[in-house]
C-alpha cells in the first residue's frame, strides 16, 4: 500500500528518518555486529589481547552441560508460564463476557497487575513465599509442607513462575475479552437454539473462532517469558539454586557480566539472536494470516 | 436483540451469581499480592518478623512512607521515584516523536534508500537490549553515558513498533489533504504540524500510555548502566535494598517503596483505561 500524493524532495525526509536511524545504527545494530565479532575470539584473562577461535565459542556452549541445562530450563519455564498466564485469563474473560452488567468493573479491577513491573512483581512474591517471614510459606508450614525455594530447585521454578504469570494475566484477559465480545451473537444463539448446552458451544463454536487469538497469545507469551522476565528471576532466586532458574537471557548476563567470560557471553547473544529471529519470523507470518481471516 | 436473547446465551438466576462469585474470586486471588504487600507497608518490622503477619492494614502508614522516601537505605526513594520519572517520560516522548517523523518520511516522501531505512527500523525489533547486553553496555560507556539520564534514556528510544503504527495510521489519511496543502503551496513541514500531528492525536495519547509503563518498569538497563545509587530507577532500586547476606531485610520499607513504584503506573492505567486498551490492542497488530 503507498501514498498516491507525495511531497518532492529527498533532504528532507533523510533528515526526518535521521534519528530513527542513528540510535538503531548505534545501540542496536552497532553492538549486535560486536557480539557476532566477539563470539568468533576468546580474550586473555587480562582482557588485552584476544585469540580467535573461530566457531570455538559455540561448539564449547554446544556441548556444556550448564548451556543445555538452561536451554531445558527455559523451555520449561516458557511452557509453564504461557499456561499459567493464558488458562486462568482465558476462563476470566469467558466469565466476564457472559455478564452485561459488571464486567467493566471487573476488567478494571483486573489490568492492576499490567501496571506492576515484573522486578516488582518478584518483590511481592518473594514477599509471600520468603523462607522466614513469608504468610504462604508459613501456612504451608502449618500444613506440614517445609517450604524452601532458596534451596529446592523444583520450588524455586514454581515460585518464578507464578510470579511471571500472575502480571500476565491481565495482558491475556484483555485479549481475550476483545475476541470474545467480537464473536457474533448470532451464532451463538444460533447454536443454543440447536440445544447445544454452554460448553459444547464454547468448545465447538467459540474456540476455534477465537483461535487467531491464542496463538497470537500463546507467540507473544513464550517471547514474554523468554525476554521479559529477567527482573522477576534477578529479584527471587538470581537463577539459583544451582542454576535450577538460570534462564537462556538470564545466563547472558550472569556469565557476561558477572563472570566478564565475553567471548561466551556473545556466542549466546548471537544463539539468542536466531531465537528472536525465529520467533518475530512466525508472529508476522501469523500475523499477515490473521489480516485475511 | 440482546433482551431477548439473554435467557439463552447469558446468564439468569443461579448461573449468573456463581458467574460472579468465581469473578470475584479470580479477582482478590489476583489482587491478593498486591494487598498484602499494602499491609506490610503499614505494620512493624516486628509485626512482619513473627509469622503469620497480620492482614489488615496496622497503624503506622505515614512513618514507614516518610522513612522510605525520605530516608530510604541507599538513597531516599524520592531520588529515585524522580529518577523513574525522568527515563519514563523521557522513553516515551523520545519514541513518540523519532516515529511520527520516520513514519511522515516513509508514508508522504519518495526518496533513495527509503525501503533500506524502512527494514533497518523492522530488524530492530529482532534486536531486544537483552540479547546484546555486553556489548550496548561498551557502547554507552564509550560514550560516557553510564549514570546519566542520557545512557538510560537514548538506547531504548529507537522504535519499529510505533513507527509501524504511525504508519498504519498514516495512510488513513485522506490524499485530499495532502492535496490541498500541496496546492495551497504549504511546506511539508506545515501539513506534518497543521494536519497530521493533530489528526494523530488519540494515537500518540493512547501510546504514549503504553510506552510510559514500559519505560517505567524497565529493570535490565538500568541494573547495567546505574552504578551510583542517586541514579537508580525505583523499579530496579528495591532490589538493592535488600541486604546481602544474612541480615534480615527492613520489610516495611521495602514494600512501602515496592506500593510507590506500583502508584504512578497502576494511575495512568486505570486513569485512561480506554486509551490503555486501545494503545495495547492496537500496537500487538
Amino acid at each position: 500500500m503507498e501514498k498516491r500524493v507525495t511531497f518532492r524532495g529527498w533532504l528532507l525526509p533523510i533528515l526526518l528518518i535521521a534519528p530513527q536511524i542513528v540510535i538503531s545504527l548505534i545501540f542496536f545494530f552497532y553492538p549486535a555486529a560486536q557480539a557476532v565479532w566477539q563470539s568468533l575470539f576468546i580474550p586473555d584473562p587480562f582482557g588485552l589481547s584476544a585469540r580467535f577461535v573461530g566457531l570455538g565459542n559455540f561448539e564449547f556452549l554446544l556441548s556444556d552441560p550448564f548451556y543445555r541445562a538452561s536451554f531445558f530450563t527455559t523451555a520449561l519455564f516458557s511452557i509453564l508460564v504461557t499456561a499459567f498466564a493464558m488458562v486462568p485469563a482465558l476462563f476470566l474473560a469467558v466469565l466476564a463476557d457472559r455478564l452485561i452488567k459488571g464486567s467493566s468493573v471487573y476488567r478494571t479491577m483486573l489490568i492492576w497487575p499490567y501496571a506492576v513491573a515484573p522486578a516488582i512483581a518478584g518483590v511481592l512474591w518473594l514477599f509471600m513465599f520468603n523462607t522466614r517471614v513469608g504468610l504462604a510459606s508459613w501456612y504451608l508450614g502449618q500444613f506440614g509442607y517445609d517450604w524452601n525455594h532458596v534451596l529446592n530447585g523444583g520450588e524455586a521454578m514454581g515460585l518464578v513462575v507464578l510470579a511471571s504469570a500472575w502480571g500476565r494475566i491481565s495482558y491475556n484477559f484483555l485479549f481475550f475479552f476483545a475476541a470474545l465480545q467480537a464473536v457474533p451473537r448470532s451464532v451463538i444463539e444460533a447454536a443454543a437454539i440447536d440445544g447445544a448446552h454452554f460448553w459444547r458451544r464454547f468448545f465447538t463454536i467459540v474456540l476455534p473462532l477465537i483461535s487467531p487469538t491464542t496463538f497470537f497469545l500463546l507467540v507473544v507469551n513464550v517471547v514474554y517469558a523468554f525476554f521479559e522476565t529477567f527482573g522477576i528471576i534477578h529479584t527471587i532466586t538470581a537463577g539459583g539454586p544451582q542454576q535450577s532458574t538460570t534462564i537462556l537471557v538470564y545466563k547472558v548476563f550472569a556469565d557476561g557480566f558477572v563472570g566478564q567470560d565475553l567471548g561466551s557471553s556473545s556466542a549466546q547473544s548471537v544463539i539468542l539472536l536466531f531465537v528472536v529471529g525465529l520467533l518475530t519470523v512466525i508472529q508476522f507470518k501469523y500475523i499477515e494470516k490473521r489480516v485475511h481471516y | 436483540m440482546a433482551q431477548h436473547s439473554q435467557g439463552m446465551v447469558l446468564k439468569q438466576g443461579w448461573g449468573l451469581w456463581l458467574t460472579h462469585v468465581f469473578m470475584v474470586a479470580g479477582v482478590l486471588i489476583i489482587f491478593f499480592p498486591i494487598w498484602l504487600a499494602f499491609v506490610a507497608s503499614t505494620v512493624t518490622q516486628a509485626d512482619i518478623v513473627a509469622p503469620p503477619m497480620p492482614v489488615l492494614p496496622g497503624a503506622h502508614f505515614w512513618e514507614n512512607y516518610t522513612k522510605a522516601l525520605f530516608a530510604g537505605v541507599n538513597v531516599p526513594v524520592a531520588t529515585m521515584l524522580i529518577n523513574s520519572l525522568v527515563m519514563a517520560v523521557g522513553i516515551a516522548v523520545g519514541k513518540i516523536v523519532i516515529s511520527l517523523l520516520s513514519a511522515f518520511a516513509i508514508v508522504y516522501f519518495r526518496f533513495p534508500g527509503r525501503m533500506f531505512f524502512f527494514w533497518t527500523i523492522f530488524l530492530t525489533l529482532m534486536l531486544p537490549v537483552e540479547v546484546r547486553i555486553v556489548p550496548t553496555f561498551e557502547v554507552v560507556a564509550g560514550f560516557g553515558m553510564l549514570n546519566s539520564y542520557y545512557g538510560l534514556i537514548f538506547p531504548l528510544i529507537a522504535s519499529a513498533t510505533a513507527t509501524f503504527l504511525f504508519r498504519q495510521f498514516f495512510m488513513t489519511i485522506p490524499d485530499e489533504l495532502a492535496e490541498a496543502a500541496r496546492v495551497d503551496g504549504a511546506k511539508p513541514m506545515r501539513f506534518f504540524i497543521d494536519i497530521v500531528v493533530p489528526m494523530s492525536r488519540t494515537n500518540i495519547a493512547a501510546l504514549f500510555v503504553i510506552l510510559f509503563i514500559y519505560g517505567w518498569n524497565q529493570y535490565l538497563w538500568p541494573l547495567l548502566i546505574t552504578t551510583e545509587p542517586e541514579m537508580n530507577t525505583i523499579v530496579m532500586g528495591i532490589k538493592q535494598m535488600f541486604p546481602s547476606g544474612d541480615d534480615t531485610a527492613d520489610w516495611p520499607v521495602i514494600m512501602a517503596t515496592s506500593i510507590l513504584a506500583m502508584i504512578p503506573p497502576i494511575i495512568i492505567v486505570v486513569s485512561m483505561q480506554k486509551l490503555f486498551v486501545r494503545g495495547l490492542l492496537d500496537s500487538e497488530k
